[in-house]
């Protein structure tokens, strides 16, 4: 197991160097540099401040010098938030981003993992229509449609939850995202919930269980959830993947102020810097997701042993 | 099942179906296509489906020019109207008195061309990339392969959010970043069908026989990997279309004047306290459109997946 942990720790690397250097590279292709205002410095001046950052080197030692500040976790300037550093915007954001992205995948990971069970105990009963129509639901209405919609819904017609922004974790504006994201979620580890555990119930083991004259109780919750957790686990890494993206269109549609919103500012501004950096850092997030995922799964199954 | 591949199959069904045409044309030989037809035909979701998105696609196309208002005209007797027979604005209008009917349908062919385009340029390099890895196998699989593992790893709007903030939002430039993160599903399952029909007895006795490898790929291998790909070209048209409305939405997609319906949604919704007519028309557009897309995937996969054989 450890050797294990330790190879897929290794294989980690090229995926984060790709990353890195495709995105460097792009944004390294980029008409203009950060020294190019309205007002122009003069030669002398702007020689000292490429020297000062750098940028008079040639492009592979401006890069290492890159990797070498990424690695010391300092993502660089802003472009064009003036005395931020990327590290403190992301330092003011990334907690939002967190508190409502992770408690919703907890949560959701619970309701899903339960609705799924019921559905599948009791097939073609309410709870299984039900986890059956979110399960569509969630495929055909993208996040971006039922964002805005809850919205609708309840803050413009109900008037129960406000329409969107931001106070000091104040749970009255996490309630409408934090919705909105368990929804998409519990649509998906709901429906495959429901359908590993239906087959795992239809299994020998189950059978032999069964004929011992076990306890339904004792069936499903020492032989029948384990295996049946296998695909949901297996599910979380692109779950991480598209939470991710439903972070960035949730944050875009409740006005909260956390990575995703950041990025989308940033992109909008055309802050190369500020989008830079935070790819690389949610994308060093997702990997390390992805990475937990398949230790847990290789924990959690007996065939996998490394 | 009689036989284990279907050219076999194939060929025998022809053979026998000719030597019992002769006589009396009363079991006629069926292709496995012939068969494939007949099942999706049998599934009333997806040719429902069909029919709609058919229906969509043809009032997205012929729809502007059949309705008295242009997408960009504002129409000054007639602001923020909501849905109503008056100038004929079935669908109402927005804040500058545009005709909704006509800006959701020209959006339609904005957001369905990329996601005609994104998805032939996408399934293109999947089949290629796919089929290669799989031909060749050894370490050239092995490093092809490790490469989309990697690309799924990535959180892609992310990088596609930098590709549009550097390369720009050009309207091939959004084909492009959409393409670039939209073709590995494919490359995996044609790499895998591939790999295992290199294998078959067919294609070996293909090779004994002394059949040129051009024309075991095209004669052979192709018409095999055909279903799988007709079956995930459908799949990846609908995450296509969400991934352009992602990104309208957020305001780095399709530029105004210009629209798609994400750009749309993105209007509806600023604007949805007063007039919620301008998200729930095109949202409604959008996921029908998903809707349907997602059926006729499913309705094809019975119909043509080679394990249900």
């Amino acid at each position: 197991m450890w050797s294990y942990t330790f190879r897929r720790i290794l294989a980690t690397i090229p995926t984060l160097l790709a990353v890195v250097t495709v995105c460097y590279l792009l944004l390294h292709g980029t008409p203009g540099g950060p020294f190019d205002e309205e007002r122009k410095v003069s030669a002398a001046v702007l020689a000292n401040l490429q020297a000062k950052y750098h940028l008079d080197l040639p492009l592979w030692q401006q890069y290492l010098y890159y990797l070498n500040s990424l690695l010391h976790g300092d993502l660089g300037a802003s472009f064009r938030y003036a005395d931020w550093s990327v590290n403190e915007l992301v330092a003011k954001a990334l907690p939002v981003s967190a508190a409502i992205g992770g408690s919703a995948i907890l949560i959701s990971l619970f309701v899903g993992v339960f609705l799924g069970t019921m559905a599948a105990l009791r097939q073609n009963s309410a709870v299984d229509y039900f986890v059956m129509l979110l399960g569509n639901a969630g495929h055909v209405f993208p996040s971006f449609v039922i964002g805005p919609v809850l919205i609708l819904v309840f803050a413009v017609w109900l008037k129960v939850a406000p329409a969107g922004g931001w106070d000091d974790f104040s749970p009255r504006f996490m309630v409408l995202p934090m919705l909105l994201l368990i929804f998409i979620n519990v649509a998906t580890i709901g429906r495959v919930m429901r359908g590993s555990l239906i087959e795992v119930m239809h299994s020998n083991f189950i059978r032999t269980a069964r004929a011992k004259g076990l306890p339904m109780r004792t069936i499903i919750l020492r032989h029948a959830l384990r295996p049946a957790l296998l695909p949901v686990v297996s599910v979380m890494g692109p779950l991480a993947i598209t939470s991710i993206t439903s972070a960035i269109v949730t944050e875009s549609v409740f006005s909260l102020p956390g990575i995703g919103k950041l990025i989308v500012n940033g992109a909008a501004n055309r802050d190369y810097t500020l989008v830079l950096g935070l790819v690389v850092l949610v994308t060093v997030i997702a990997v390390t997701l992805n990475l937990l995922v398949d230790l847990a799964y290789a924990l959690l199954d007996p065939k996998i042993r490394y | 099942m009689l036989f284990k591949d279907k050219d076999k199959q194939d060929r025998l069904a022809a053979a026998v179906g000719k030597a019992v045409q002769t006589p009396a044309a009363e079991i006629a030989g069926r292709s496995p296509w012939a068969d494939a037809r007949v099942r999706f035909l049998r599934n009333k979701a997806a040719v429902f489906s069909l029919g709609l998105l058919a229906f969509i696609t043809l009032c997205c196309v012929a729809g502007p020019w059949l309705l008295p208002h242009a997408f960009d005209a504002a129409d000054w007797d007639a602001m923020s109207l909501p849905p109503t027979l008056k100038n004929a604005h079935f669908f109402g209008t927005d804040e500058s008195g545009r005709d909704l009917l006509v800006r959701s349908l020209v959006g339609g062919r904005v957001s369905l061309l990329v996601g005609f385009l994104a998805t032939l340029s996408a399934v293109t390099l999947g089949i290629v990339w796919g089929a290669t890895a799989g031909f060749l196998g050894g370490k050239v699989d092995a490093f092809m392969m490790r490469i989309v593992d990697m690309m799924y790893a990535v959180p892609y709007l992310l990088i596609a959010i930098l590709m549009v903030t550097i390369l720009g939002r050009a309207f091939y430039l959004v084909v492009i970043t959409i393409t670039v993160f939209s073709w590995m599903d494919m490359a995996r399952v044609v790499r895998g069908q591939t790999l295992s029909l290199r294998s078959r007895e067919f294609i070996e006795a293909a090779r004994a026989l002394g059949v040129p490898t051009r024309r075991i790929i095209f004669q052979h291998i192709v018409p095999n990997l055909l279903g799988i790909v007709v079956i995930y070209t459908t799949v990846t048209v609908p995450t296509v279309i969400l991934v352009e409305s992602v990104l309208s939405f957020l305001g780095l997609g399709i530029q105004e004047p210009m629209t798609s319906w994400g750009v749309l949604i993105h209007d509806g919704a600023s604007v949805m306290e007063v007039s919620s007519w301008m998200l729930l028309f095109p949202a409604g557009l959008l996921s029908l459109t998903l809707y349907c897309f997602n059926y006729i995937g499913d309705g094809l996969r019975d119909a043509l997946d080679p394990k249900e054989r």
